[in-house]
C-alpha cells in the first residue's frame, strides 16, 4: 500500500487501522509525524496533529470494526480525517463530554478509555466536526491552520 | 536538575538513554489519556504503566524521559522502540507517590493544568 501521495501543491497520508491491534496502535500516527517533520513543518502544529491523529487511532483501534486516518497537508493547512467502518455513536452529544466513556477492560489496560480522547483532539485542532450514523460509521474531521 | 541527580535521588537504573539531560517539571500518571490530554510542555513523565502505548504516547508529546515506577521495567519490545525514539527510560523500586515527593522536594516543579 502507498501511504503517501503527493500531488501538486499537496501531500496525502494514509493510514489504515485495524480494530483490536492493540500492539501496532500508534504506529500510523508515528509516521504521520516523521512525514510531517520532513515537511519543515512548526513543531508545536506537529504535535497537536500528532496527538490529535494519536487519540484518533487509538479510539479506532478500541471502539471501531477499523478505518482509516488520512492526512492531507496544503499550503497553509493541515487537515485529518478519520472513519471507521462502525459501528458507529448513538449520541455523539455524549461522547464529546469529557469523562464519558465505553471502553473495554483491554483498552483501560493500556491506559485509556478515560473518556478525554475526543474532547482532547477538540482541544488540539482549530476546527473539529463529528458525524455518527448508528450501526454505520463514525467520521472526524479536523483541520490545524499553518501560519 | 541533571538527570544523574534525579536517578540517585530515587534510587533509580537506567534502562537505556542517556545521562547528558537535565529535567525541570514533572507529571505522574498511569493513564494515557491524561498524559494526552494535560500535558503541554517538555517534561519527565512518571508512570506504572509499562506497555508500548507508554511509549507512543511519549513520542507523540515529544517527551524524551520517562521514570517507571514500583520497580516496573518494560519488555523488550517496548525498550527497542522507546531506542529507536531516542529516549531516556529510567526504573525505580520507589513507588509513584514516594518517586514524585523526592524530586518535588528537590525542586522539580509541576506541571500546571489549564482548564478553558
Amino acid at each position: 500500500m502507498n501511504n503517501l501521495i503527493t500531488e501538486e501543491n499537496k501531500i496525502i497520508i494514509k493510514y489504515n487501522v485495524e480494530m483490536d491491534d492493540f500492539s501496532k496502535v500508534g504506529e500510523a500516527s508515528s509516521k504521520i509525524k516523521k512525514i510531517l517533520r520532513q515537511l519543515n513543518i512548526d513543531n508545536k502544529v506537529i504535535r497537536r496533529v500528532a496527538i490529535a491523529a494519536y487519540e484518533a487511532e487509538v479510539n479506532v483501534a478500541i471502539h471501531s470494526f477499523g478505518g482509516f486516518i488520512e492526512v492531507v497537508v496544503i499550503e497553509n493547512e493541515i487537515s485529518i480525517k478519520v472513519k471507521d467502518n462502525g459501528p458507529g455513536i448513538e449520541d455523539t452529544e455524549l461522547a464529546m463530554e469529557k469523562g464519558y466513556s465505553t471502553a473495554s477492560k483491554k483498552a483501560i489496560e493500556l491506559g485509556f478509555g478515560a473518556g478525554m480522547g475526543l474532547p482532547n483532539m477538540r482541544r488540539c485542532s482549530d476546527v473539529f466536526e463529528i458525524e455518527s450514523k448508528f450501526g454505520e460509521y463514525t467520521e472526524l474531521n479536523m483541520k490545524f491552520e499553518l501560519c | 536538575m541533571k538527570i544523574e541527580k534525579a536517578i540517585e535521588l530515587i534510587c533509580g537504573e537506567i534502562l537505556i538513554g542517556n545521562t547528558d539531560t537535565t529535567i525541570n517539571t514533572a507529571f505522574s500518571s498511569d493513564l494515557m489519556s491524561d498524559v494526552l490530554a494535560f500535558v503541554n510542555e517538555d517534561t519527565v513523565l512518571l508512570t506504572g504503566l509499562v506497555n508500548n502505548q507508554v511509549i507512543r504516547t511519549s513520542e507523540m508529546l515529544d517527551l524524551k524521559t520517562i521514570i517507571f515506577v514500583r520497580g516496573k521495567r518494560p519488555n523488550e519490545d517496548v525498550l527497542k522502540m522507546a531506542k529507536e525514539t531516542d529516549m531516556t527510560l529510567i526504573s525505580t523500586k520507589f513507588t509513584m507517590f514516594e518517586a514524585s515527593g523526592v524530586l518535588y522536594k528537590n525542586g522539580i516543579k509541576p506541571l500546571r493544568i489549564c482548564n478553558e
